[in-house]
């Protein structure tokens, strides 16, 4: 018992000092001015514009749940001039960078472990070193910059949908579209929608580095390459719940 | 308190000694959890030489030859490559190490989401300032090395084996490296696709002074191209020495690999 707690917090130890020296490895890189602008651009499109959609949709969705549970309470105690603050701020705030990173950590996260397991248990990526290039700079920093850059856009449109969504089911309860951005427009703050922001691009952060680690560290063929990409999703949620928290403790002190 | 002059500057590589061999392993030991894997390996290689690494599957050959790029870092004692000894490089400084130096593996590790002639141009895209033309010459010469020209628009996926391995052949070639490791490179060829490459592998020597180590079991192809050839078992060189020597050879354990005998000291208490 206590050698399997024992072997638990080395590997947990492990996998924190693993993530750290992978981010400052490609941090060195990114600091030299070395990011493979062309690779870069690639993985923006993989991770920002073809994830639109989906996080677009989700956060419509999520809006409109949103509208339907709360709109109805609203208009029955009489505080429907707070339905539409009250739902971009959660939106902003919460739903929208959380859901986002969430999204993205599922279709890209994913892609990346899987990808780079490949790659690892195929030996390309030691014939990436073997020629001279590091996988962190060829593979890893084009990612890292790909998710830290696209995740806050990608929840600016998601906090977008997610406002839409809402008010669009508003009406049926009755809330004029007029009431509903006049509350948006009183409520909302800047503060709110730049924490959300600065939430997202660790979000990106997170979900780029476990995906890439997992999939580095990848071994035992095609079922190894399975266990990272699960074991990357996973990760990646928890980490972003995890920071999630300890980001609106920080940002939103009150 | 006393300056470290013996420690590299971070970012640059120290300079190769040219009087120093291209290869040298001294005391090398690797281990893997408790199993030993090369136990005191001691080997020179000097320039232009092409020295055969033979032994059972599994006794540590391509561990070596991972050992000898840099992939893996020893347990104890030294690389060195011209006199650079590989434990004291930081990892940068070992990838412009690696530009001269070719690696070729055993399943080929093409990049398999780019055709074959992105995966030969790779490291000419990568390392030297050449523009597309340039480019595309060097790749196109070194297809028809390997006797592969015009299957630049093809996909790994697209090839036999031994198609895919003469294209890992040619993508290792692409930066002129002074030393060239080969893991099994004539596994899977035909006959003739593999006595071409050996003479690749010696016009290689011969024009240009390539230093070459060669993992494989082909007995006939090592005889024809090494000029030394060592026997590995229990981590360590049981023979080292040319061919013709080692034929002669009075060790009964190098006499049945050589024999290729199904009994003897190399296969006690391990045969199923």
């Amino acid at each position: 018992m206590v050698r399997s707690v024992g072997r638990q917090v080395i590997s947990a130890v492990g996998f924190v000092g693993d993530q750290v020296l992978l981010f400052v490895s490609a941090l060195g890189y990114i600091a030299r001015g070395r990011t493979g602008l062309r690779r870069t651009i690639q993985q923006m499109a993989v991770a920002g514009t073809d994830s639109l959609p989906i996080v677009a949709v989700t956060l419509l969705f999520v809006g409109m749940a949103w509208g339907w549970q709360t709109a109805s309470y609203m208009v029955r105690v009489g505080a429907t001039g707070y339905f539409g603050g009250g739902t971009a701020v959660a939106i902003a705030r919460e739903l929208g960078p959380a859901l986002c990173g969430v999204v993205v950590a599922a279709r890209v996260g994913s892609a990346y472990a899987a990808e780079l397991g490949t790659m690892t248990v195929t030996e390309q990526t030691d014939a990436l070193r073997a020629l001279g290039v590091s996988p962190v700079f060829y593979l890893v920093v084009p990612r890292l910059i790909a998710c830290v850059v696209m995740l806050p856009l990608l929840t600016t449109v998601a906090d977008a949908a997610g406002i839409f969504g809402a008010f669009m089911l508003s009406m049926r309860f009755g809330i004029s579209p007029g009431e509903y951005l006049a509350s948006v427009q009183r409520w909302l703050s800047p503060e709110d929608v730049y924490g959300g922001i600065a939430k997202a691009a660790v979000f990106g952060l997170l979900l780029a580095l476990v995906g890439c680690r997992q999939g580095l560290r990848t071994t035992g063929g095609a079922a190894g390459v399975g266990r990272a990409t699960i074991s990357a999703v996973v990760l990646s949620i928890v980490f972003i719940y995890a920071a999630n928290l300890l980001m609106t403790i920080i940002l939103f002190r009150h | 308190m006393t300056s470290d002059h013996s420690r590299p500057h971070p970012g640059r590589t120290p300079a190769i000694d040219p009087e120093s061999p291209p290869i040298q392993l001294d005391d090398l030991r690797y281990q893997v959890d408790s199993k030993v894997v090369l136990d005191g390996v001691n080997l020179t290689v000097h320039r232009g030489e092409i020295v055969a690494i033979m032994g059972r599957t599994g006794c540590g050959k391509t561990t070596l030859l991972r050992l000898v790029i840099g992939l893996v870092r020893p347990t104890s004692g030294a690389v060195r490559i011209h006199g650079i000894d590989l434990s004291s490089l930081s990892e940068r400084q070992l990838d412009e190490l690696r530009t001269g130096m070719g690696l070729v593996f055993q399943g080929a590790a093409l990049f398999d989401s780019m055709t074959v002639f992105d995966n030969v141009a790779f490291a000419l895209v990568e390392h030297r300032r050449m523009d597309r033309r340039e480019v595309a010459g060097r790749v196109e010469e070194l297809l028809k090395m390997v006797d592969m020209a015009g299957s630049e628009g093809l996909m790994p996926a697209q090839l036999s084996g031994g198609m895919r391995k003469r294209v890992a052949v040619a993508r290792a070639l692409a930066l002129q490296p002074s030393i060239m490791l080969y893991d099994e490179p004539t596994a899977g060829l035909d006959p003739i696709s593999a006595a071409a490459l050996d003479d690749l592998i010696r016009s290689l020597r011969d024009r240009v002074g390539v230093t070459s180590l060669v993992v494989s079991h082909d007995l006939d192809s090592l005889r024809r191209i090494s000029d030394r050839a060592a026997l590995l078992h229990g981590g360590r060189f049981l023979a080292v020495g040319p061919m013709a020597q080692l034929q002669r050879d009075s060790n009964p354990a190098v006499r049945q690999f050589l024999a290729g005998s199904p009994d003897g000291p190399l296969t006690e208490g391990t045969r199923y």
